[in-house]
Parts: structure tokens; C-alpha cells; sequence
């Protein structure tokens, strides 16, 4: 039986600091990030002691790995819902708490959005007059420079490596066709065609297979092994293929979709079905270049097959595993919506993917920027198109072109407001946030697996949380209401 | 499923006027989804930024995942 794919999306936004001659990101992440954090609670230190990002899934470790992105004068905030924001290499990430199933993620992916917009209105208060900070959710800078959107699914450390990627790479590589952001242009040279519009945001920027690489020779699957859990039990599939998506049901398919293919490697239930593609790093790209989504990509066992047909084979199986093991991995109802969607959503690619526009963000933004095109008489390569597609990213609500489009909402603006705050109910999201909204003058560091408090006389005491599924409002919400102090929680986590 | 079975395409060669001309075969919904976005774009000028190829060319982000 699959385990609970406890999920959560790390998202790095691009950054422009405007008025001014040459603008320093890091400073400007910097100060984005302390605008927010000290308008809205004491901040708490995050904790490396357990960072390994030089492990490798395939069982060996990088020699002298020191984590690349570890540079701990930077800043690096726990947010009271569980959250952590903070620089990385050269922008703000804001990386969500851990959430039980697809729909929560969502809910607290859109969360960040929005404390990256409040973030934005906060650094105006402490900017010169004549200067502003804009944040940008996408993946590009169209100059051939990529930052991550990453995907994080809790394993079973039982599961064989191999089998993990032989399954989900060809998941990885199709499912472009409804988790593409969309993308004027192409920032490599195909010494193809011209490529006016690709599905894709990141597509242009993978270049090998399987590999431990995030910035550069980006592999397809990222062999990243560091649990942040009990590293006997679990591990975390650290995605990095995947674009940043604005609409809703784009992320929610994106992340529902894949843990469920994540269910069913972990349950090995892929039996004879092996969609191996034959050269994988040039499929990513022929189908992000595919507006027809005809184009077909040949298998390592020689048949040739579209990526829309490799998602109807994968979607197949998904409804017979519902049937023969329960959806319990994915959550019982989101799993039956997630896959009710995702056949409802595979069928409109086959006839119309036009329709597609309330749904999806490639769709949306083509349907925009070719209709602006046509109406100004532009040629694809003209400026104001890239500019169309920079802006539609664009996190503040006023500028932002998606927020002008009528796209489909999952979850209503109260309740992402709420998740600004209040972390998740059932994971160790939970345990972590309620602790910092009562007591973070009493915490010294928090990360992932841990919290460190600091009670002022004793030592400094960490309170370890290597089961992400443990420290849940349901375990923990009767213990917290009886605990006045952090002294009477410590005692009582220990009696 | 056999009726989706019938809607699944066949697969084909990509086209040379697929590759210049990007557009998804034009459709029913397509007239009336372009009549949607006129209003949008009537007034999209107020919102887009004023020197498109500053901003594009400025839009520079080093040192990324």
C-alpha cells in the first residue's frame, strides 16, 4: 500500500528592483523578505543542522558535497503557517508547508503568492521614494537564464530508484501538455524552425536524464536525496522539471496527477505498461514545441506514441488502480477529482484545446498574447509580446495579466488569505506553525524536521519531527490547548 | 471508452505551416473566445508596460535552480 503523498511546491520568483541604475538581487530578495517578515511577527531563524543536498538518491554522495545554496547569512524566515521564506542563490523563494493532498497545495502554493504581494507593498514602505521591488512568478528571464519551480512527493525509501524513474519520466515529459505555463519563443537554438509559442516555460533548459544538478545540466529527474524525514522510511522525489503555474487547475492536476503516478510506482502497479521514450532530453522539447500535440515521440521498444496518448495510457491505468486499491495515497476525494479532471481535461486536448483557456495556463496566454498579436498586425518576435508574456506573471494584482483573465478557482480568496497565516491541519506543517504563532520568542531555529527552543536557562532543546504525518492538529491540538508555556509543552512531549 | 477511442487522433508529421503558424486548428469556440478577449484587450494598453522593449530587455535574472 502507497504512502501518503505528503507534497509541497518550492517556488523561486524573479526580481526586479526598479529605479535605480544597477540593482543587486540578493539585497533586493533580502529586503523584500525582512519587509514582510518584521511587518508581521518576530522572525525565526532557520536551522541547517539536517541540510544535505549533496546526497544522491542512487546511493552516493557528492565528494566534499556542501550544499550550494546553504548560505546561511542570508536571510531565512519560518512563516506561522508552516512555510519558510528566504533567498536562494539569487531570488525569493518561498517554499510551502508540507500539505496531505493536492488541493491543499494549491491552496497554499496561491498563499505564497500572496504573501510575495504584501511582501512587495511592504518594501515600498522602507524603499527611497521613486524605487519599487517586482516580483515575477515564472521561470525564465528569456536571456537563457532559468530558476525553479520544484515539486517535493514523499517516497517510500523501499521503493527501487530505477523503477521510480522509469516510470515517471515518461509522466515528466508528457504531462507538459496541461502543466505548461506557455512561453514565447525558445531561448535555445533548435537549428529548427522558429519556435513562436512553446507549451513550456523550462523545457528549453534540460539537458540530461537523471541527475543531481539543479542550475545547470538540469536533469529531467533529480536524484536530490534528502528526505528531511526519517531517512530509513521515506524519501522525497525532488521534481525540478515542472513550469510555475498561475492558474489553479494547473497546479492541482500537476500535483494531483504525479503523486498518483507516485502511488503507483510505489504499489508497482505499472505491470507490462513501460513508456520508456527513446531519447527523452529531445522529447521534452518536441513536446513543448508541439502546439498540435500530434507530434509523435518514439519508444525505447521502437512503437511511436503522442504525449497525449501516453497521458490516455497512464490516465487508464490511474482509474484501475482506483478501482483495485483506493485512492487513500492521494486522498480518498481528491484522487476521484483529481482523475475526473484530469480525463475531462485530456478529452477537451484531443478536440479543442482552445477550450482549455479557463483551465490551463498555456492556453490562457496564447490565447491572449496571439490575440493582441493579431488585432496590432505583430510578428511573434516583436517585444511586446515578451513583454505580454513577462507581464502575465506578474504578482502584483493590479499588473498582473492572468489575474485579468476569468480562470477557474479552486479555492476562494478567504481561505487563501487564511493560509497567509494558519498552517495546514494534517501534517507536521501544522505542529510547526501553531508553535510559532504562541511561542517564537521561545524558538531558536526551525526547519523542516525540527523545531529548537530556547527556553533561556537550559540548553537549547530540539524537538525532532521526522514523521511528516505526526504533529497533525488531530494529534496535537488537545496536547497544545493544555500547554500554556514552552516549558509545560517540552515537559509534556517528554513525560 | 470507445467513444474517446474514436476522438484519439492519429499521429502525424508535423507540418512546415504548423511549425510558422502555431495556431491549434481554429474551432466553433474560437470566434466567440476572441470576441471575449476584444473587451480585454480594449483596455489591456492602460495595464501593459509603457516601453516593452526596455522592460523585456531589462528583465535580466542571474543565478537560479
Amino acid at each position: 500500500m502507497a504512502i501518503r503523498k505528503v507534497c509541497g511546491i518550492e517556488t523561486e520568483y524573479g526580481i526586479v528592483l526598479r529605479g535605480v541604475g544597477e540593482s543587486n538581487p540578493v539585497t533586493a530578495s533580502s529586503l523584500l523578505i525582512n519587509a514582510y517578515v518584521s511587518q508581521q511577527q518576530r522572525k525565526v531563524e532557520w536551522d541547517f543542522e539536517d541540510e544535505s543536498p549533496g546526497r544522491d538518491a542512487r546511493g552516493f554522495a557528492r565528494e566534499g558535497a556542501m550544499a550550494p545554496e546553504v548560505e546561511t547569512h542570508l536571510v531565512n524566515a519560518v512563516l506561522t503557517n508552516g512555510a519558510r521564506y528566504y533567498v536562494d542563490h539569487a531570488h525569493p523563494e518561498f517554499s510551502t508547508p508540507e500539505c496531505a493532498e493536492a488541493r491543499e497545495c494549491v491552496l497554499y502554493d496561491k498563499a505564497g503568492e500572496r504573501i510575495l504581494a504584501r511582501s512587495m507593498q511592504a518594501a515600498l514602505q522602507v524603499l527611497p521614494p521613486g524605487q519599487d521591488i517586482v516580483v515575477y512568478k515564472n521561470n525564465s528571464d528569456r536571456k537563457g537564464n532559468s530558476y525553479g519551480t520544484h515539486e517535493n512527493y514523499l517516497m517510500d525509501r523501499a521503493v527501487p530508484f530505477g523503477r521510480i524513474v522509469q516510470h515517471v519520466m515518461p509522466h515528466f515529459i508528457s504531462r507538459q501538455i496541461y502543466t505548461g505555463a506557455g512561453k514565447v519563443g525558445s531561448e535555445v537554438l533548435t537549428g529548427d524552425s522558429q519556435i513562436p509559442f512553446q507549451l513550456s516555460q523550462r523545457a528549453d533548459f534540460f539537458e540530461e536524464e537523471v541527475g543531481l544538478e539543479t542550475t545547470l545540466k538540469r536533469p529531467i529527474v533529480n536524484t536530490r536525496d534528502e528526505p528531511h524525514a526519517d531517512a530509513q522510511k521515506y524519501r522525497r522525489l525532488h521534481v525540478i522539471v515542472g513550469d510555475a503555474n498561475m492558474a489553479e487547475i494547473a497546479t492541482y492536476l500537476k500535483v494531483g496527477v504525479t503523486a498518483l503516478v507516485l502511488a503507483m510506482i510505489e504499489d508497482d502497479y505499472f505491470g507490462d505498461l513501460d513508456l520508456t521514450l527513446a531519447a527523452p532530453v529531445q522529447a521534452i522539447r518536441k513536446v513543448s514545441y508541439d502546439l498540435s500535440l500530434s507530434v509523435p515521440l518514439e519508444l525505447a521498444d521502437g512503437r511511436s506514441m503522442t504525449a497525449l496518448a501516453m497521458q490516455w495510457e497512464l490516465l487508464d491505468l490511474a482509474k484501475k488502480y482506483a478501482e483495485d486499491r483506493g485512492l487513500e495515497a492521494v486522498d480518498d476525494e481528491v484522487g476521484r477529482d483529481v482523475l475526473e479532471r484530469w480525463e475531462a481535461t485530456l478529452s477537451a486536448l484531443e478536440v479543442d484545446p482552445m477550450s482549455l483557456s479557463r483551465e490551463l495556463d498555456w492556453v490562457a496566454k496564447y490565447q491572449l498574447i496571439d490575440a493582441y498579436r493579431d488585432r496590432h498586425g505583430l510578428e511573434w518576435d516583436d517585444s511586446k509580446l515578451a513583454a505580454m508574456d513577462l507581464q502575465y506573471h506578474d504578482v502584483r494584482p493590479a499588473k498582473s495579466l492572468f489575474a485579468r483573465l476569468d480562470t477557474e478557482h479552486l479555492v476562494s480568496p478567504e481561505a487563501v488569505d487564511a493560509a497567509t497565516t494558519e498552517p495546514p491541519p494534517d501534517t507536521r506543517a501544522y505542529f510547526r506553525g501553531r508553535c510559532l504563532q504562541r511561542w517564537a520568542s521561545s524558538i531558536a531555529a526551525a526547519n523542516w524536521d525540527s523545531l529548537v527552543f530556547d527556553l533561556g536557562s537550559d540548553p537549547l532543546r530540539r524537538v525532532p519531527m521526522m514523521e511528516p504525518l505526526r504533529g497533525t492538529a488531530a494529534h496535537v491540538d488537545t496536547l497544545l490547548k493544555g500547554c500554556s508555556t514552552p516549558a509545560e509543552l517540552l515537559a509534556a512531549l517528554e513525560s | 471508452m470507445p467513444e474517446r477511442e474514436q476522438k484519439r487522433r492519429q499521429p502525424s508529421q508535423r507540418q512546415q505551416e504548423e511549425v510558422e503558424e502555431p495556431a491549434p486548428a481554429p474551432s466553433k469556440q474560437g470566434e466567440k473566445i476572441k470576441a471575449e478577449l476584444d473587451e480585454l484587450l480594449d483596455e489591456i494598453d492602460e495595464v501593459l508596460e509603457e516601453n516593452a522593449e526596455d522592460f523585456v530587455r531589462n528583465y535580466v535574472q542571474k543565478g537560479g535552480q
